[in-house]
């Protein structure tokens, strides 16, 4: 018998699969919400399903595929929150979204959004080239300074200024509530969108090479303070929309929100879901969102078991749960088509 | 500013100081053996420092077998921690290594205020009176603190240089394997490190108790983190070099509050972290290590 050759979908239509399905999950949602069957309380969750979402996949970049271990993200979220709160508070979204004027706000919105993100990528900057000289421990310990910095930076900042900015402890009240689920859900959307292109580009093997070996990444003629520095930067962007998604979803802000027990919270969604796999942080930040919301009369004992899971699965399955495996439809598809026809293969569908 | 008024706070930040010195001596000392920042040391204080109040508050001990029973859970639980959550891992990548601190870190913050809840438990000073120094009035307990921690140090140095177990722990900390081969018990070395280092942790809780009479769930951490900038800032692996960094990062605290700035204090210690790490990150008194393909 004629060796019959393994079909593979071509790219634009991969492409189109994967449109559709994000389109499918997207009108499911909005469908399920607009009939009411996910209720008001629910869809609040959900938009902190997203937040959390942009936090893990953002973070996943820097700790799953950079294999550095930042612990100042929950500082670039405040950052990002911070600028982007301020930053609307002093537009007419307030008087919009109370007249119902949701379309006019989408200027403003789109503003506050992109301000976030380059207001925490400048600091992404700021803080990256210096602590991306160092590694491991000292990497950690620094962003972790870094991020306690900028809480207490937010928390005092008024006294220096000598005016109201951040409004110090008592908090940022009176943020317009802009943050619904479609836009979260765009957000996300964007977010993975842009950070699966980063790492399918050659961009991204430059960083996976510095994981898996920085001095022979170097001698191959990767510059790696470069590319060290760029995944730290759009880390930390994405961390500040995320931010910017939080105030305009709580509506007001404040400093204690972003201590390090918030950094340790993303790391938990990274590593559980397994550090390198998208769809692991996705997954597990789901999870993280949905189950306290789930358990509250064992809340006491969250945080408990969010250290507990982090220590057991360092020492029993280091990998995280999922590892570094990617669903992709595509794949699926192919396998099905290609078993169907009896041909091998031969790539038995391992990870990546 | 008067002479003793600039006196005093200097004695209190050295006291202050001698608290992060002796916390930094176990930061560095299990950081030169097995290249682990063991977050988890700052949490050992804080469970010596309710183990003392308990004791004298509760069970109403003797304050000199308090001091020793705080001392020995704290061996004892940094034992534990290395036996049961580090060893496995001995082998394991250092992310892998470091992320399993934080979480014990985390375990015994969260279950401290699950057992003892989140409130600041307040006691009585330890000890109590001051005296007169070069017109200043000083408290005993700074005294007390400054001194015990100098011994500290130089009972420290001493085990490392002169003994057999101290030889031993410098001959794994400089190669892990060619020490198994010269017939060092790797697991007894590392052991003995996590006790003395714990052990140290848990006379900082008390000697931190003295300065602050009071116990609260996340007391160790924002120390903890001090303390490791102290040992960075000396230079890690370095004794005396801990110790410096102590007395500065305590001397500029101080100074920083003398200063009205108060609020700006943790800041200003993690500024310190990031210039040494860009300028010098060995340290003070730290040694060059150069990378090896």
């Amino acid at each position: 018998m004629k060796e019959k050759k393994p079909i593979r979908i071509p790219m634009p239509l991969r492409y189109g699969i994967n449109l559709a399905l994000i389109l499918a999950l997207w009108g499911t949602f909005a469908a399920l919400i607009g009939q009411g069957a996910i209720t008001n309380y629910w869809s609040g969750i959900l938009i902190m399903v997203g937040i959390n979402i942009i936090l893990a996949v953002s973070l996943n970049i820097a700790t799953g595929y950079l294999g550095q271990l930042p612990l100042g993200h929950a500082g670039f979220m405040a950052v990002g929150a911070y600028a982007g709160g301020i930053f609307l508070k002093s537009t007419p979204v307030a008087d919009l979204l109370k007249a119902g004027n949701e379309a006019a706000c989408l200027p403003y919105v789109i503003g506050a959004l992109v301000l976030s993100a380059v207001v925490a990528g400048i600091f992404g900057l700021i803080i990256g080239i210096p602590a991306l000289r160092l590694r491991g421990d000292y990497l950690a310990i620094i962003t972790l300074g870094f991020g306690e910095i900028i809480r207490v930076a937010l928390t005092n900042i008024d006294s220096l200024l000598g005016f109201k900015f951040t409004y110090g402890a008592a908090g940022l009240k009176r943020i317009p509530k802009f943050s619904g689920f479609h836009l979260v859900f765009i957000c996300v959307v964007l977010s993975c969108t842009l950070i699966h292109m980063i790492m399918k580009s050659r961009h991204g093997r430059a960083i996976l090479s510095i994981r898996e070996n920085e001095i022979a990444a170097e001698s191959v003629g990767i510059n790696t303070t470069y590319y060290k520095t760029m995944a730290f930067v759009v880390s930390a962007m994405l961390a500040g929309i995320a931010g910017c998604l939080y105030a305009g979803y709580l509506g007001s802000l404040y400093p204690a929100t972003f201590k390090f027990m918030k950094s340790i919270e993303i790391l938990v969604m990274v590593v559980l879901g397994g550090m390198g796999s998208m769809l692991g942080s996705i997954l597990s930040a789901a999870a993280l969102t949905i189950l306290p919301e789930l358990l509250r009369s064992v809340a006491d004992y969250r945080m408990v078991a969010y250290s507990l899971a982090l220590v057991l699965m360092m020492i029993f399955r280091p990998k995280g749960l999922l590892g570094s495996y990617d669903f992709s439809m595509s794949r699926v598809l192919e396998k099905g088509i290609n078993g169907l026809r009896g041909v091998n293969t031969g790539k038995g569908g391992g990870a990546q | 500013m008067d002479l003793s008024l600039i006196f005093s706070q200097i004695i209190n930040g050295l006291q202050t100081g001698s608290v992060y010195a002796l916390v930094a001596l176990g930061y560095s000392m299990v950081y030169g053996i097995i290249l682990l920042l063991n977050f988890a040391h700052g949490d050992i204080i804080m469970v010596g420092a309710y183990t003392a109040f308990y004791a004298i508050a509760s069970f109403h001990l003797h304050p000199l077998a308090s001091v020793l029973l705080a001392v020995l859970v704290s061996t004892a639980l940094g034992v534990a921690i290395e036996k049961v959550a580090y060893t496995p891992l001995r082998s394991a990548p250092r992310l892998s290594l470091l992320i399993t601190a934080i979480g014990i870190s985390f375990l015994l913050e969260n279950g401290a205020q699950l057992l003892f809840g989140a409130d600041t438990k307040s006691m009585d000073t330890i000890v109590t009176g001051n005296a007169a120094l070069l017109g200043a009035n000083v408290s005993y307990a700074a005294l007390l603190t400054i001194a015990v921690s100098v011994v500290a140090m130089l009972a420290l140095t001493f085990l490392v240089q002169k003994t057999k177990l101290g030889k031993a722990m410098r001959a794994v900390s400089e190669d892990m394997g060619a020490a198994q081969l010269m017939g060092i018990s790797l697991n007894r070395t590392i052991s003995f490190t996590f006790a003395v280092g714990s052990a140290l942790a848990g006379i900082g809780s008390i000697l931190y108790l003295c300065a602050y009479p009071q116990a609260s769930p996340t007391m160790g951490s924002m120390l903890g983190l001090k303390a490791f900038v102290a040992a960075v800032l000396g230079g890690i692996g370095s004794i005396p070099g801990a110790m410096i960094g102590g007395f500065v990062i305590g001397l500029l605290e101080a100074m920083v509050s003398a200063a009205g700035l108060s609020v700006w204090k943790d800041g200003a210690v993690f500024a310190i972290l990031i210039v040494v790490l860009l300028v010098k990150p060995t340290g003070i008194l730290g040694r060059q290590i150069t990378e090896k393909v």
